[in-house]
């Protein structure tokens, strides 16, 4: 028996969910990113339990559970402790590939940084390396306001 | 504590672009498992389903495959993670007294979303999605730092692809059996570096389902049960800056409680066969640590010495794993059927000769930020 299917392509649906949100940043955020915009200033927040600085910074230590409280500024200079080099766009990314992600600790804080290295050659890229916060020229109170780490 | 069984297993071909739909597939598997159980629909207390509304695309998505999962007059809720976990949850209901059957079913159409955006999404609306980061630049971030922790070096994720990929032969669901060498691999295109495309799971869909049951529940079937000897779960900070990339501490404590309810002291010799989680070939040399079969930074000499190959002492994903088929969600059930399969001496061509104990293991998170590992034998 012939089916009717044989000589009928399966029909696809296309659709797109498009919905806009507005995330608070909340208190913590908004004082992190205000340092970054106006002053262009990288501030962590301290646990006093354990010691850690956290950039970003977070309203409660993970690890022990407790409310952090008191800011500290790190240095806009630090470390690159992991990297890699992407040679895929999509379009979430901030412009087309190649592009660069490192995890820069920050010195004065205790774990890492993720965002894009920039103004650099690949065969320069070495874990270890020191790296520099290049702010934005334009800062408009967001992670992007730093627009990069490149070498230091 | 019950003892609690999985006395039925089913699964999809993991294809990309598959025809089927949610609910096809999540009938298929859920129908697989009942009848490779020997049961009926009625024998099935509760159901739990396992799916990512960010991933169907569609608000609650859960509620379109309940009927395909047989839920009418059940009791169903839902798991938004791996399907082990769904399978961790499955088990939770039971030993909470209220029902002494329940059906683990998940699905996914990776083929229909766009991965990266979708993995993109699951990064820190505040302070790192806007970056663009994905699971696979994420994860090339954690090869890096495996790495340099280790001393692995690309050449050694690449011979757990070579292995993985040709594991998939004997494996009638696996999307990608591949015949190839390191050095394929090594010349395989840039991704993300250090990852080329042959160190990366494809993009999958598929669905899986299988049956748990209490000694009262297990009467209601005809299959022979085999039992949870073990099972443990754990996490890591979501932040990957705040978090030990190259080791995993989470895999660390997931499987030492697997162990020890399992009353296991020297995993690589108790257990016969595992399945892990490699959704990126680095990983399985690092769940090696984590699992303790090597110590830290040492899991490269177990690929190099040949141990977790079919022919080893102790193989490691003869399924073909998660690199050759990554059915998202579904992946870690996955792990788990195929370790049933080993112990009840089902497997196939994929067969371990004389397997009675096996380990599954499924990840969550980014990077594997969450891990959860069951321990069973018949």
């Amino acid at each position: 028996m012939t089916d009717w299917k044989d000589d009928v392509k399966n029909i696809v649906c296309p659709g797109r969910i498009k919905v806009p949100y507005t995330w608070s940043v909340g208190e913590t955020g908004s004082r992190f990113f205000v340092a970054l915009r106006d002053n262009q200033e990288i501030w962590g927040i301290k646990c006093r339990a354990c010691g850690k600085v956290y950039v970003y910074p977070v309203k409660t230590c993970p690890e022990c559970f407790i409310q952090t409280e008191e800011w500290v500024k790190v240095e806009d200079t630090g470390t690159l402790e992991s990297f890699t080099i992407v040679h895929y766009s999509h379009s979430m990314h901030p412009f087309k590939a190649p592009l660069v992600y490192g995890l820069v600790k920050l010195d004065g804080a205790d774990g890492a940084l993720l965002h894009l290295i920039g103004n650099v050659k690949a065969e320069q890229l070495k874990t270890g390396m020191r790296v520099k916060a290049v702010f934005a020229e334009e800062r408009k109170g967001s992670i992007m306001d730093i627009k990069c780490f490149a070498p230091a | 504590m019950e003892r609690i069984a999985v006395v039925g297993v089913g699964q999809t071909n993991y294809e990309r672009s598959k025809e089927d739909t949610f609910e096809d597939m999540v009938f298929e598997a859920a129908t697989k498992a009942i009848s490779d159980a020997g049961g009926e629909i009625g024998d099935i207390d509760n159901i739990v389903t396992v799916s990512n509304d960010f991933w169907d695309g569609r608000t609650i998505s859960s509620m379109a495959i309940q009927d395909a999962a047989g839920s009418w007059g059940k009791d169903i809720s839902t798991v938004e993670g791996d399907g082990t976990f769904g399978a961790l949850y499955g088990m939770m209901r039971i030993l909470s007294g209220s029902f002494d059957t329940t059906l683990v079913v998940s699905h996914i159409k990776g083929s229909e979303g766009v991965m990266n955006l979708i993995t993109n999404a699951m990064f820190d609306p505040i302070y790192q999605r806007s970056l663009g980061i994905d699971a696979t630049s994420s994860a090339a971030l954690q090869a890096r730092s495996y790495m340099e922790m280790s001393g692995a070096r690309e050449e050694d994720f690449a011979l757990v692809s070579v292995k993985n990929h040709g594991n998939a032969f004997n494996n009638p669901y696996a999307q990608l059996p591949m015949k190839i060498s390191l050095g394929d691999v090594m010349a395989s295109r840039k991704i993300s570096e250090p990852l080329k495309l042959l160190d990366c799971s494809p993009i999958s869909d598929g669905a899986a389902a299988i049956i748990l049951a209490n000694e009262r529940g297990i009467k209601r079937f005809k299959k022979a049960p085999a039992w949870i000897q073990g099972v443990g779960h754990c996490a890591d900070s979501f932040n990957l800056g705040y978090r030990d990339l190259a080791r995993s501490r989470a895999l660390k404590g997931a499987s030492l409680k697997a162990y020890q309810m399992a009353g296991i002291a020297d995993p690589l010799r108790e257990i016969d066969v595992m399945e892990l989680y490699d959704a990126y070939s680095y990983m399985e040399l690092m769940w090696y640590e984590g699992l303790g079969l090597a110590p830290e930074g040492k899991g490269a000499s177990l690929i190099r010495a040949g141990v977790t190959a079919m022919d080893g002492e102790l193989p490691v994903n003869p399924s073909g794993g998660v690199l050759s088929s990554h059915p998202v969600l579904v992946a870690g059930l996955a792990r788990l059927i195929e370790a049933t399969l080993q112990v009840r001496g089902e497997a196939g061509r994929r067969q371990i000769n004389g397997a009675k104990k096996a380990l599954a293991h499924g990840i969550n998170g980014p990077c594997g930020q969450a891990h959860c590992v069951f321990i069973i034998s018949v």
